[in-house]
């Protein structure tokens, strides 16, 4: 797979599988509003997958789409973030992990929209109004549980030390990257840690978080190598298409 | 409980003057944790801001959020107001009739004796 397949396929790989993670929550989120606000949000992740994936395809030439893609790979060869596969804990690790994933996307796709490659701007220009919204719900539940009760404070401060050590596989660089960034087609995910950090940074501590002191992660996830997790998120996501392959009506 | 149900006149339920006492109920006390707000979106300019339902929310700045998740996901609205649904003060049923009637035989206060206008789409 070239190199700008592999790009696509990666950022839509993350949008796929964090918005199959947030759909989990659906009829099961805190109330009723917050159901359909995290619906909302799992469906945004789930249009820019399509595109990404769409795009992918097209990239490799070798007549995949958007569904090959979603349904008919092996865990091994998805290349999300593991960030975007963990379980969805409490309500306070969904919102942790959407506030450090949102913040991440939006870093990302405010610069790719300026990037060389006319497709990849395109959905990165549509995107960032999208992920510009996650961030801020994201944002005002943070905040609300960090500065809230004693208990609320206490899992939320114990949410960010659990999906931190998951945020440096975000800017690492690969030569996927190292690759595209130099015509201007990808953005080096070094440039984006420094941004993303000042606004996590600040959030947190008008939360009255303490900023995580954790150790990274062993991750993979651009190379293939995922979580215990990964795969039950997988069978669920892809046996319906697997058990009628080219199916296309219900 | 046995106070009439015109004393209340809250427009707690979203659905206008709601009697809140008198009324049979399983527990006594409202299972939702979070305030009622009542929500109005402009669905574009030069209209008013129309009443389009309610909602759950710990807060203002929430409330308008969910209202935003809520009542215009297909682009039904350039802005939002939400007001706290216990700020309302709603009419009763009770008063239906000296309220709403005495209007009803008074022709000349519709705008019925003239054109409007073409192009006038909103008086």
């Amino acid at each position: 797979m070239n190199s700008v397949a592999a790009y696509a396929l990666r950022l839509g790989d993350d949008a796929l599988v964090l918005a199959q993670r947030t759909g989990e929550w659906i009829a099961a989120a805190p109330q009723l509003e917050e159901d359909v606000a995290l619906g909302n949000i799992a469906l945004d992740l789930l249009g820019q997958a399509r595109s990404l994936l769409t795009y992918a395809g097209q990239a490799e030439g070798e007549g995949r789409d958007e569904d090959a893609l979603a349904y008919l790979r092996d865990e091994r060869d998805f290349t999300n973030l593991q960030l975007c596969e963990l379980p969805n804990g409490d309500f306070a690790v969904t919102m942790a992990r959407l506030l450090v994933f949102s913040s991440y996307q939006y870093e990302l796709y405010s610069r790719l929209q300026y990037g060389t490659d006319p497709t990849l701007a395109a959905i990165a220009a549509k995107a960032v109004k999208e992920v510009d919204y996650h961030r801020d719900h994201a944002t005002q539940w943070v905040l609300r549980l960090g500065d809230g009760t004693t208990e609320s404070h206490q899992r939320m401060q114990a949410a960010a030390e659990h999906v931190w050590p998951y945020t440096d596989e975000m800017f690492d660089a690969d030569d996927v990257t190292r690759e595209l960034t130099e015509p201007g087609v990808a953005v080096d995910p070094g440039q984006l840690r420094e941004p993303w950090s000042s606004y996590v940074g600040a959030v947190l501590d008008e939360a009255t978080l303490t900023f995580p002191a954790t150790r990274p992660a062993v991750t993979g996830g651009r190379r293939g190598i995922h979580t215990e997790t990964m795969g039950y998120l997988l069978a669920q996501m892809q046996h319906l298409a697997r058990s009628h392959p080219g199916a296309v009506r219900w | 409980m046995t106070e009439p149900a015109a004393q209340n006149l809250s427009a707690e339920g979203g659905h206008g003057a709601v009697p809140t006492t008198g009324v049979p109920a399983g527990s006594g006390r409202p299972v939702r944790d979070w305030p009622l707000w009542e929500v109005f979106v402009r669905s574009r300019r030069g209209l008013n801001h129309t009443h389009v339902g309610s909602l759950h929310a710990p807060d203002a700045p929430m409330a308008l959020r969910n209202a935003r998740d809520l009542y215009t996901r297909r682009q039904e609205g350039v802005s939002v107001w939400v007001i706290p649904a216990d700020s309302i003060t709603a009419s009763s049923p009770d008063e239906k009739d000296s309220f709403f009637d005495p209007a009803a035989d008074k022709v000349y206060r519709h705008p019925t004796f003239y054109q409007v206008p073409e192009g006038v789409d909103h008086l």
